[in-house]
């Protein structure tokens, strides 16, 4: 009997393979023809002014070929990439022992990559380059991961977090140079007076949506930059802040002094201490904002962010202060702004305004449309491209931004939510499934 | 009519301009009654809606909600979220409006936003995982789930509700609404789309609603074989004005309503409706 029922099954789920293989190679077939018409004259005859200034031509049909054979290969790996992380609802022509080994690779995704982050300065205590670039990137996470609650979460387009960053360098440099109060006690001030600044901004933008919005946001963010440079007898302007304290540990300062870290502890004192400590001081705040942006999650005002993205009018219907949800989103993303400027302050000891332009707001906001809105791995995924990426092709020298802005676009066709599109439910009854990223609106501002 | 009215709308006025939308309108809904509100596209019934739900500013008149313990609220001074929160008047809208990228669990959740917040001390309660919470957030989740079982979406609680059926979509937005533990639902054109199966479900959800939650039902409605069934009473509206009230039976026999259904004139209508006795 049972053999009976199978084997229909069977044979429908073959008979679901073949036009998926049938399509994948027609389409290769398309893409090679396509390569073979255009590569036939680019590459297939070259042609050159000869010894006497005559036009000299020769014939390459080797390499057409194998031009011709590369797309044709290429177009059918893609394709089968496209069916195997497609959307869902796309004709999946992928076994499933394929697909449930996948699921599992995913999900192991995010703890491997936090253990191998914790390990990094063990296994990279040699390699300065390595670990400064691990900071930056771990930098990048967090303001990804602060950013990530007004846009990804809220769907408040904001151009303008850099602002709090600046805010934040800017209070821990501030408070520090001029009252000498301790990295530990500027930190939550740094946030509190960012979160602040957020809800300033918050304010005049309540009624703004979408494009409007977005100006706005990125207006505020110039104009705390040029506050910053014009106010010379507080910020120093132009200048910047300078000798801003290191961080200690508790009061335990990092230096080669009979008080310090490396003496109380009987080791050598080594500069590599200091580094490691700021790895894994960035690390604790990233993993704070992290932590806190998936409870939030799970509570009211984190549903109530998702449900004003969705749908701001139905919020109202049902009784959410859209105001006030609004604020609070501008607030958090603000704050843990705020906490990575003052990490950024104590680990470079100088800031200025030009660490603040718009640019770094925009690299931001990439890594987070990039990573997928609203996904915490996306997110930190995004911002190991972004900003390991953009080192790896250090190379390639003034052809740099050319290849890393063609990645950008390749990816952007080939996922267009960005590398996580899914969206994972708050609350389940039964099973955690994730929800398509075509149902999860992009919010309207 | 004079009873236990829960809401009173006295002289009611919306102009956009120079165009009048709703004139000089007065009805009342009596409490744990379904009052229907019906009549031709563009009557301006939805425009009542608005300005009950607080979604327009009513530009002349009044709108009283009593509450059962005697409290009355002045609709029309209230705005926006403080008429589902403070009045506890509960809306759906003609076009659905769910939240599609969240599951029907989420979207009942979300729904007793007001309540869960207290319960989470704004929050920071939540943040630290307190018992308080956590108790809170399970009573949450079980009212959801009784209402996912009433409408029969229990085993599709985990689902996106952009990826329901039309009909589960309006059922979910109902129990949505539900949710928020209203004193008054109002309800706008809940039948839409839905087949005779789909909408004699819809009437059956309605009465048991009003039986067993003690809601009022304000709606606005189309589909005459779902009026007729279930309301008490049903104000008729043309052309921004009122130009019948009644039970569902006096209203099946207005000539004035049949003339502003059929566009005619009064006399015409009787003219029809004797050749046709």
């Amino acid at each position: 009997m049972a053999g009976v029922t199978a084997a229909p099954a069977s044979r429908s789920s073959a008979a679901s393979y073949a036009p998926g293989a049938a399509f994948i190679f027609k389409k290769a077939l398309i893409s090679a023809l396509v390569a073979l018409v255009l590569f036939s004259l680019m590459i297939g005859v070259r042609t050159d002014a000869g010894p006497d200034g005559q036009l000299t031509y020769w014939t390459r049909f080797g390499d057409l070929a194998a031009m011709v054979a590369t797309v044709f290969g290429g177009s059918i790996v893609v394709e089968l990439l496209r069916q195997w992380w497609g959307p869902v609802g796309t004709v999946r022509i992928v076994p499933p022992s394929v697909q449930s080994g996948l699921a599992v690779a995913r999900r192991a995704i995010a703890p491997l990559l936090l253990v191998f982050t914790f390990l990094v300065p063990v296994i990279f205590y040699n390699e300065r380059y390595i670990l400064d670039l691990g900071i930056l990137v771990l930098t990048y996470v967090m303001l990804g991961w602060g950013l990530n609650v007004v846009v990804g979460l809220a769907g408040l387009l904001d151009l303008g977090y850099v602002a709090f960053y600046a805010v934040g360098a800017y209070s821990y440099a501030l408070l520090a140079t001029n009252f000498g109060f301790s990295f530990w006690i500027c930190l939550p001030l740094a946030g509190i007076l960012a979160a602040f600044c957020g809800v300033l901004l918050g304010f005049p933008v309540l009624r703004l949506r979408g494009d409007y919005l977005a100006i706005v946001t990125l207006a505020f963010g110039e104009i705390i930059r040029l506050v910053i440079i014009n106010w010379q007898s507080l910020t120093g302007g132009p200048n910047g802040v300078t000798g801003i304290p290191r961080p200690t540990l508790f009061g335990i300062p990092l230096t080669p002094g009979d008080d310090g870290l490396a003496a109380m502890l009987g080791i050598e004192f080594s500069t590599t201490h200091r580094i490691v400590f700021l790895f894994y001081l960035i690390l604790a705040l990233a993993l704070l904002t992290n932590w806190v942006t998936i409870r939030l999650r799970r509570l009211p005002i984190g549903r109530a962010w998702e449900a004003l993205r969705e749908d701001e009018v139905a919020c109202r219907a049902l009784g959410i202060n859209t105001t006030t949800t609004k604020l609070t989103a501008f607030a958090t993303g603000a704050m843990f702004g705020g906490l990575a400027g003052a990490f950024f302050a104590t680990r470079q000891g100088f800031i200025s305004p030009e660490s603040f332009t718009f640019h770094e707001s925009a690299l931001v906001l990439a890594i987070v449309v990039l990573g997928g809105m609203g996904s915490q791995l996306g997110v930190a995924l995004a911002a190991l491209v972004m900003i390991g990426g953009f080192e790896l092709f250090r190379g390639l020298e003034q052809f740099r931004m050319l290849v890393f802005g063609l990645a950008m676009v390749l990816l952007m066709i080939w996922r267009p939510r960005g590398l996580i599109g899914h969206r994972a439910p708050t609350v389940f009854l039964h099973h955690n499934q994730a929800i398509s990223s075509d149902l999860v609106k992009e919010g309207h501002g | 009519m004079s009873g236990d009215c829960i809401l009173s709308v006295d002289r009611l006025s919306m102009r956009f301009g120079g165009i009048v939308a709703v004139n000089d309108l007065t009805f009342s809904a009596e409490r744990r009654k379904i009052t229907a509100l019906i009549g031709p596209n563009g009557a301006g019934k939805t425009t009542v809606f608005n300005c009950i739900t607080g979604f327009y500013k009513p530009s002349g008149g009044s709108l009283k909600l009593t509450h059962g313990d005697g409290r009355e609220i002045q609709l029309e001074r209230l705005n926006d979220f403080r008429i589902s929160k403070q009045a506890r008047v509960a809306r759906t809208f003609q076009n659905i409006r769910l939240f599609p990228g969240m599951t029907a669990l989420e979207n009942l959740m979300v729904a007793q936003h007001n309540a869960l917040m207290r319960a989470s001390g704004l929050t920071f309660l939540g943040l630290i995982g307190a018992p308080s919470w956590r108790a809170a957030e399970k009573r949450a989740i079980d009212l959801s789930k009784l209402w996912l079982e009433r409408i029969g979406l229990l085993a599709r609680a985990d689902d996106a509700a952009g990826n329901l059926p039309y009909g589960d979509q309006r059922r979910l937005e109902i129990a949505r609404a539900m949710c928020t533990e209203p004193a008054l639902l109002c309800l706008d054109e809940p039948a839409a789309g839905l087949n005779a199966r789909e909408s004699a479900a819809l009437s059956e959800l309605l009465l048991a609603i009003r039986a067993d939650h003690g809601a009022s039902i304000l709606l606005i409605e189309h589909d005459m074989s779902v009026v007729m069934e279930i309301s008490d009473q049903v104000v008729v509206m043309d052309y921004g004005v009122k130009i019948a009230e009644g039970t569902p039976r006096q209203i099946r026999d207005d000539p004035k309503v049949i003339a502003a259904y059929l566009g005619a004139d009064e006399d015409e209508a009787i003219a029809v409706m004797e050749s046709g006795t």
